[in-house]
């Protein structure tokens, strides 16, 4: 079940997200964009992650492309003749580069012998539930609460840094 | 069966069809969303690998990951909308103020 699902969704996420690169009409990037983000939040709920997979859905398929798609509009580029774009060889040099660079990636992660783990268990139950992810996240044991506290500072910044942007004069 | 493998290899392919769309397009905006695409692949590694070796840590690191992605974009596109203020184009050749 997990492997056909698997392997439908792999080639609708590769299918989607070329298509997002080589049609020219930025708004159905942003709906290509948005199957690929929903194929990787079913990767993650097959890889037991069902916290993680609520939120990409949340704020990837959600928020942020909301975001792409308003600053679209705002500024009138959803016809595809907004930006021409320029003949030249940049496009060829980057497929050619690019395709150098997917061999290497492809062959560093399927050649490359992971450690062996103990057999895991089809479901972990506990690691990516809302639960497992809040006592991991607030244990004063682990190291993740100080990066959580700077998150939020962060996420301010940006709030302050968007207004300042957006004003007229400041 | 679905290993490990599988995972990192569809993450590298995703990857690279992110980088690729940075190098081809000329629409910030797009620009943004293949980058968008870079991080997810990223983050799916992440979460694989965390599967693999039964800790949570890899999730941990999605997380902060997916804030910081959030801050990212609302402070770029501030800027696209800044610059289209400015100079009425957001074509990325002609933003050449800071090139050298």
């Amino acid at each position: 079940m997990a492997t056909v699902l698997f392997w439908i969704l792999a080639l609708v996420s590769v299918i989607a997200s070329i298509s997002m690169v080589t049609t020219k009409n930025p708004v159905r990037s942003a709906l290509f964009l948005v199957v690929t983000f929903l194929c990787v939040a079913v990767f993650y709920v097959i890889l037991s992650a069902q916290f993680i997979a609520a939120v990409q859905i949340i704020v990837y398929a959600g928020a942020i492309m909301v975001l792409f798609l308003f600053v679209i509009m705002l500024l009138n580029l959803g016809t595809p003749q907004a930006l021409v774009e320029r003949g030249s060889l940049q496009p060829a040099f980057a497929v050619v580069l690019g395709i150098s660079f997917a061999v290497t990636l492809v062959m560093s992660g399927s050649f490359v012998t992971l450690p062996a783990v103990a057999a895991q268990p089809e479901v972990y139950e506990p690691l990516g539930t809302v639960r497992g992810i809040g006592i991991n996240l607030f244990d004063p044991k682990q190291p993740w609460l100080f990066p959580f506290e700077a998150t939020s500072i962060l996420l301010l910044i940006a709030v302050v840094g968007a207004i300042v942007m957006a004003k007229r004069k400041v | 069966m679905i290993t490990t493998q599988h995972f990192l290899v569809l993450s590298a392919i995703l990857f690279t069809t992110g980088v690729i769309g940075v190098l081809v397009k000329r629409n910030p905006i797009v620009i943004f969303m293949c980058i968008e695409l870079m991080l997810n692949a990223a983050n799916l590694s992440f979460v694989a690998l965390g599967r693999h070796f039964g800790q949570v840590n890899g999730q941990m690191y999605v997380i902060f990951a997916l804030a910081v992605a959030a801050a990212e974009v609302s402070i770029g596109l501030g800027i696209i909308v800044a610059i289209f203020r400015a100079k009425e184009t957001i074509n990325i050749d002609e933003m050449n103020l800071m090139k050298f």
